[in-house]
């Protein structure tokens, strides 16, 4: 299979952009890659891109310019990035194109996701009886978890400590003033354990990434960054996932646990190898869960790893530097790719007041989403 | 008597209604046509236990947007699984909304709560 590597990085800041369309800031994010890519629009022979709730990507030609290039919309919940990603990669990796684009955005309104249950194949009862929530799947799975691991409400209180702080580093993060763990565990509890400030909002943002191979690697001029492999799954029986009426007794790893084994095979790299992470944290609870779950580290383990600062910018393992969805904000369609944006920032060591030191090489990323997708790459110089 | 929400659901006696896989014996909530597990349609329906015990809970401490049927000033409620042994864990509403009086493992038995004018299905500590 050819290597497939990431030449270009753009981004459009996340947060609430009144006047602003999804799409403006999916074209902003794709001349921001294409410029750091040092390629123009018309290059680009392959295009892959969607958000959940804020328009058809393919759209976004009549501002970039119809070239008539194939342009594949996808729309796969929190992983539509990953999944804009998977489809790029196979194309470039099978030589059916040796450059492409993939674009990820997202305009929300404020508040709590609404999701409708009929869309979900579940009844209008499960809505209209108030169990619709996407919070309160969150709040049950740590719940359980932290009684099955010894995790501590200081712990997720330290999450979104570090979330905030690494925020206030990010030019383009939405939150951008630290919180103390005392100040997240005091504000408004929203399901318990998870108070106000341990959960992500959804919001606004965009970001493009031009992929190549071969020869257009080189070509390009960039200190290449290598998509060692990507991979996407879908939740097996026993797995405990968002919108579920009921769960089975007997248990089954979760599409995370799947898609990160995969991707570190495929990628022929140990969870051990990693020196930056970026984790699915639409609350404290996720980046705990989804750190264990990817192999990033042992079940329990977070406790001692988060307390100890292991996982802040010059720990062990560093995780979320860009300060995460809890940061950022959760626009769908973009966050997947935010986070590859992060670790290429991070590995050609252009990432700025968070930089992790020490010149990492392995970078990580995973989302996950409803009704139980994730999707996780591997990245390396 | 007021009737269920949804009457394919649960039962206004009540019951909730699941189905149970005639090949691998697993159990479902609500009722389905295949078996999630080994794919087969040879699924019947299945009335389930009414008691069981909390697996995990939260509480939702705001107002879910519609469609969520709002009666009036709202309080907040609790929400959990509750294991029901050798068949299935159910999402359910708790009559319990006090964290302090909720803790994995304890015993819960089914009831119901008004949902508008109709009813629906709940679990309270038994």
């Amino acid at each position: 299979m050819s290597a497939v590597a990431i030449i270009g990085a753009g981004i459009h800041p996340f947060g609430r952009h009144p006047g602003v369309t999804g799409l403006d800031m999916a074209a902003v994010a794709a001349r921001a890659a294409l410029a750091d890519a040092g390629v123009g629009w018309e290059d680009i022979e392959v295009a892959v891109g969607g958000s959940d709730s804020a328009g058809n990507a393919d759209t976004s030609v009549s501002a970039l310019g119809l070239t008539g290039l194939p342009f594949i919309n996808v729309k796969n919940g929190c992983a539509t990035g990953g999944t804009a990603l998977t489809t790029a990669h196979a194309m470039l990796a099978s030589g059916a194109a040796e450059v492409a684009l993939v674009v990820g955005f997202d305009k929300h309104p404020p508040g709590a996701f609404n999701p409708l249950p009929e869309e979900w194949g579940i009844g209008a009862w499960y809505g209209e009886t108030g169990l619709m929530l996407t919070t309160q799947f969150f709040a049950m799975k740590i719940q359980r978890y932290m009684a099955e691991h010894g995790i501590s409400t200081s712990t997720l209180a330290k999450v979104a400590e570090k979330a905030f702080a690494n925020g206030a580093r990010n030019p383009h993060a939405w939150r951008r003033t630290p919180l103390s763990e005392d100040e997240v565990l005091a504000s408004k509890m929203v399901n318990h354990p998870l108070t106000q400030y341990m959960f992500c909002s959804p919001g606004e943002g965009a970001v493009a990434l031009v992929l190549a191979r071969g020869a257009r690697v080189a070509a390009a001029g960039r200190t290449p960054v290598w998509l060692r492999s990507v991979a996407f799954r879908t939740r097996r029986f026993g797995s405990f996932e968002v919108f579920s009426p009921s769960i089975p007794i007997e248990s089954a790893p979760s599409p995370t646990a799947d898609a990160a084994a995969a991707a570190f095979e495929d990628a022929g790299v140990a969870p051990s190898d990693v020196d930056v992470a970026q984790v699915q944290d639409t609350e404290s609870g996720a980046e705990v869960m989804h750190l264990a779950e990817t192999g990033l580290c042992e079940h329990g383990e977070q406790e001692s790893l988060i307390q100890s600062g292991a996982t802040e910018i010059g720990g062990r393992l560093p995780v979320n530097t860009d300060g995460g969805c809890l940061a950022n904000g959760e626009p769908i369609g973009a966050s997947g790719l935010r986070q590859v944006h992060e670790v290429v920032l991070q590995l050609r060591g252009h990432a700025g007041d968070r930089q992790v030191p020490g010149s990492p090489r392995v970078g990580f990323t995973q989302v996950y989403g409803a009704p139980g997708v994730s999707a996780c790459t591997v990245l390396s110089r | 008597m007021p009737e269920p929400l949804d009457p394919t659901v649960m039962t206004a006696e009540p019951r909730l209604i699941g189905s149970r896989c005639s090949q691998c014996a697993t159990v479902t909530f609500p009722r389905q046509g295949s078996c999630p597990r080994c794919t087969s349609v040879d699924v019947s329906e299945w009335p389930l236990a009414t008691r069981g015990t909390l697996w995990t809970w939260t509480i939702q401490c705001f107002e879910p947007k519609p469609p969520y049927v709002s009666d009036g000033a709202f309080e907040p409620y609790g929400v959990g699984y509750v294991e029901l042994p050798g068949e299935v864990r159910v999402e359910t509403r708790l009559t319990e909304a006090d964290p302090a009086r909720l803790r994995i493992g304890m015993p819960m038995e089914l009831t119901v709560i008004p949902a508008g004018a109709k009813i629906t299905y709940a679990f309270r500590p038994a």
